[in-house]
């Protein structure tokens, strides 16, 4: 069936199972790859989306869940890779592999518009449902504070 | 002869960079899908080039293409790799574009494994820089009749200092055309680097915050197939029969196919299983759990791990295989200290679980893209999966969400090309989370005995070892029945402790599960064990712990395992170029411990603790400082690491490196085992495997370069195994409780 909501400030209408997971739907209908597959039960943040502007599991959320809804992935974050988080992330060098990278900055974003000058602590609860096998945590808080100092 | 290309606008647009970083595999889709999106701006003005190697191409716009015959996984080999080319190339950072080499035997050693990519090929990426270097320098001689002597290339241009003269590289294309290839030519001085111990930013830092990194996971291709594979749950088990009318009746599945039977020893080979294929991921993970499938769980369908850890604890505790011998470890002493040390199983998670996606032509001829680290023998193993020639194969390495030694096998890559060609349409195979905990190639179990003897005056004068876990190599030969001489070389064979009488044994282990390396492999468990058991004996000396391992380890000298009858082969290094110095090792001790301020007073229920290891010819010494919180749960306060890997290319990328590798000991040391029960293993995601997350991790990682210009050693695995022993013995230090077993979880303290 059709499911319409806005992904990344367009209009869309996607053919899918309503029961699809977002994620998929995102990746493989919409073809839009940056959002990415880590658990399938939202144990990891890899899928992270904004719905509405909030922080979500892409990978455990139905896509029928979307319609009517402004969906933004990493793709849509901003129109020219400069959001104010990305400058810090590539400020930093914070990635290593990446892949965990999108879902990391789109839970910052939201942190960020939640509490736009966040403590250690703050950082520290809101980023804990992402993970990063290689370890780029210690350069993630510094970032968030970067982006923080540079948005205030 | 060096060959001048001339560089049609198709080939042009799979070549030139975008935003995916100049994939040539999804330039290739993004070309065929958005046409107008490429071959614009000024590099779309090159019609010609000329390569001086095959690292090397250098166009005629200016542009100088190098190619990276390595995997990128998080290391930062894309950057490091093009500041050493880049460098002895004196080409400008702003005009070379990297562009990710196929699998290929012309690039030399591709397996980006084992931290070689800079400590094996720092030579041949200098000499791909600098022979290109002076092939420009000749071009300009010959052009200006001048002798080459009295040029010299800078800034991407070579000059002539008695007329003046200039001409960029891309300039000199034509005439470099038919010229000979450089076989070799002089490096640079260390003063005159540009780029090399520069810390240069990623490379890949705009594709990896946009979204436009591609991995292996993100290939798309017209018509292409999702699969998902449900394998038996016991390594080596087989199907006996299975119902999938259910499955083909979800919307979107295309098929289901039986997947060839495993091999014993499995290799790289497809493991078997049912194969489920739709049209979307979904479809697929759907359908396959609407298989009903009953299997025959072969001959490890009765591994315990519990019963496992007892076995190996048995085997190390009894006499092995000698393996080093010096003196008599068996001499009687004035005391003696004895311990068992026992590490589970584990897998590498890397973020992005294997994924590979395979297409077959008409012809039989196999093309893939792959997140591989090791695109030759990816290349060979789709080859013999097919039937068909290797020269049928063509790999395309995507980037890596993680690799940590998972996706050196390409197990997956099989699967993905078998089935491409029983379908007949491009399929991707991405295993989920629970593919990759419960069907991996799994880090090996150990157990660790150690005595050691000491005189009256707390000097040690004895030292055994006895390690048993079961072998890599189990998994690549039949009948193997412990450690092999290879896997002795982790950490085993080089025991730096200055001690007369020592003896080093392995112990039978036999394997239950396909086994396979992870980030610093054997390394973890014996560094672990050492470590800590020094450890214990500074404790039972009533001596300082970083006092008692500077002594131990005893006056600056360089050890050769040979002399005490050991098969050591040093990472495939002669020793006279990576010697086993025990100064090295004994001042990163001492350089992490001045970072941490050590002997410092600190806050009741802390403690302090230290642990040194060399692995991949680099050494690390560690300090982690710990506290147990009030609901009795350990906390890492702060890390420090130092290295000492000789050269360092790129100090950024190293100090991520150890960064990382704080967080990734930590994993394993806090929370990391996978547990067996009917052969299969139990945990199978992040709730049953847990990672360190952010609130886990330390206010603080330190960490320290040592200045040297030693040879490079590895990086990206050396920061691993002094972690575990750094913090369980901080945790001695805090709490009087000594731990011998990982995780730390299972000692209730996460």
């Amino acid at each position: 069936m059709a499911i319409d909501f806005e992904l990344n400030g367009k209009s869309v209408s996607l053919d899918a199972d309503p029961a699809m997971p977002l994620l998929w739907a995102i990746r493989e209908i919409a073809g839009l790859t940056g959002t990415k597959y880590g658990c399938g039960k939202g144990l990891c943040g890899s899928c992270t989306v904004h719905v509405d502007g909030q922080p979500v599991r892409s990978c455990v959320l139905p896509v029928s869940a979307a319609v009517g809804t402004k969906i933004t992935t990493i793709e849509g974050l901003s129109t020219d890779g400069n959001h104010p988080v990305q400058v810090a992330w590539r400020d930093l060098n914070v990635a290593q592999c990446g892949y965990c990278q999108p879902g990391q900055i789109m839970t910052a974003v939201g942190l960020l518009a939640r509490i736009p000058n966040p403590t250690d602590a703050d950082i520290d609860q809101a980023m804990s449902g992402n993970i990063c096998r290689c370890g780029t945590y210690t350069r993630i808080r510094k970032a968030i504070h970067r982006a923080a100092e540079d948005k205030s | 002869m060096s060959e001048l290309r001339k560089i049609s606008r198709r080939e042009f647009m799979k070549r030139t960079g975008h935003a995916g970083g100049g994939l040539v595999f999804a330039l290739t889709f993004a070309s065929a899908c958005q046409p107008e999106e490429v071959a614009v701006g000024p590099a779309a003005k090159a019609t010609a080039s000329v390569a001086p190697n095959v690292y090397v191409n250098i166009r005629n716009d200016g542009i100088v293409e190098i190619y990276c015959h390595r995997s990128e996984m998080g290391q930062g080999i894309r950057t490091s790799l093009l500041q050493v080319i880049a460098d002895e190339l004196e080409a400008d950072w702003d005009k070379v574009e990297v562009i990710q080499a196929i699998g290929h035997e012309k690039y030399g050693d591709q397996n980006t494994d084992g931290s070689t990519s800079i400590r094996n090929q720092f030579d041949l990426l200098r000499n791909a820089g600098a022979t290109g270097r002076d092939m420009m320098v000749a071009a300009a001689a010959q052009m200006w009749a001048v002798p080459a002597s009295e040029c010299v290339a800078r800034e991407h241009a070579v000059h002539h200092e008695g007329s003046g003269k200039t001409a960029g590289y891309g300039e000199l294309v034509e005439t470099a055309y038919g010229m000979p290839q450089p076989e070799s030519a002089a490096f640079k001085a260390r003063k005159d680097y540009r780029y090399i111990g520069k810390p240069m930013d990623t490379i890949d830092g705009r594709a990896f915050t946009t979204g436009g990194a591609r991995y292996g996971t993100d290939t798309v291709l017209p018509n292409m197939l999702y699969a998902s594979i449900e394998r038996c749950p016991a390594f080596g088990g087989t199907v006996t029969s299975y119902e999938d009318a259910a499955a083909r009746a979800i919307a979107g599945v295309v098929d289901v196919i039986r997947m060839p039977e495993p091999t014993s020893p499995p290799l790289f080979n497809i493991q078997g299983g049912i194969a489920v294929v739709a049209d979307n991921s979904w479809s697929a993970a759907e359908g396959r759990k609407a298989l009903e499938i009953q299997w025959d769980r072969g001959a490890n369908a009765e591994h315990e791990s519990q019963a496992y850890r007892e076995d190996l604890i048995a085997s190390a505790s009894a006499a092995g295989t000698t393996v080093l011998i010096r003196g008599d470890a068996d001499i009687e002493t004035h005391s003696q200290h004895e311990a068992v040390y026992y590490t589970p199983y584990l897998a590498q998670a890397p973020m992005e679980p294997p994924a590979a996606t395979a297409i077959v032509n008409e012809d039989g001829s196999c093309e893939v893209w792959a997140a591989t680290q090791d695109p030759q023998t990816a290349r060979a193993t789709v080859a013999e999966t097919l039937g068909i020639a290797k020269e049928q194969v063509t790999v395309n390495i995507t980037l890596l969400g993680g690799g940590f030694g998972r996706k050196s096998k390409p197990d997956f890559i099989a699967e993905a090309a078998w089935l491409a060609r029983e379908t007949g349409r491009p399929v991707m195979v991405a295993w989920s989370r629970e593919d990759d905990i419960r069907h991996g190639y799994f880090h090996s179990a150990s157990a660790q005995y150690f005595r050691a003897g000491m005189d009256k005056n707390g000097t040690t004068q004895s030292w055994l070892h006895r390690s048993s876990f079961p072998s890599i190599a189990s998994t690549f030969a039949p009948g193997v029945t412990g450690p092999s001489d290879f896997e002795l070389d982790l950490g085993l064979l080089d025991a730096p402790w200055d001690v007369p009488n020592m003896r080093i044994e392995t112990c039978d282990a036999k394997a239950h599960l396909r086994i396979g390396w992870l980030r610093s492999v054997c390394n973890v468990f014996h560094a672990f064990g050492a470590c800590g058991f020094v450890d214990e004996l500074a404790h039972a000396k009533g001596r300082d712990p970083k006092e008692h391992l500077l002594e131990i380890i005893g006056p600056a000298r360089k050890i050769d395992p040979a002399k005490d009858a050991a098969k050591y082969t040093n990472y495939g290094h002669d020793l006279a170029k990576h010697p086993v110095d025990t100064g090295r090792l004994s001042a990163v001790a001492r350089q992490v411990a001045d970072m941490a301020k050590w002997g410092r007073d600190l806050p009741e229920g802390h403690g302090l603790g230290i642990a040194v290891h060399r692995s991949f010819v680099s050494y690390v010494g560690a300090v982690a400082e710990v506290s147990v919180n009030e609901n009795g749960k350990l906390v890492v306060n702060e890390l420090w690491i130092a290295i000492d890997a000789g050269t360092v290319i790129n100090p950024d990328r190293v100090h991520a490196q150890l960064e990382g590798a704080g967080i990734f000991g930590m994993s394993l040391t806090l929370h990391g085992e996978l547990t067996t029960k009917d052969g299969a293993v139990v945990e199978g995601n992040f709730d049953s495997y847990p990672m360190i997350r952010l609130s886990e991790t330390p206010a603080k990682i330190h960490t320290h370069i040592m200045e040297s210009d030693a040879p490079p050693g590895g990086v990206g695995e050396p920061g691993v195994p002094p972690i575990a022993p750094a913090i369980v013995n901080a945790y001695f230090a805090a709490s009087g409780n000594r731990v011998r077993e990982l995780p730390l979880r299972k000692a209730g303290l996460t």
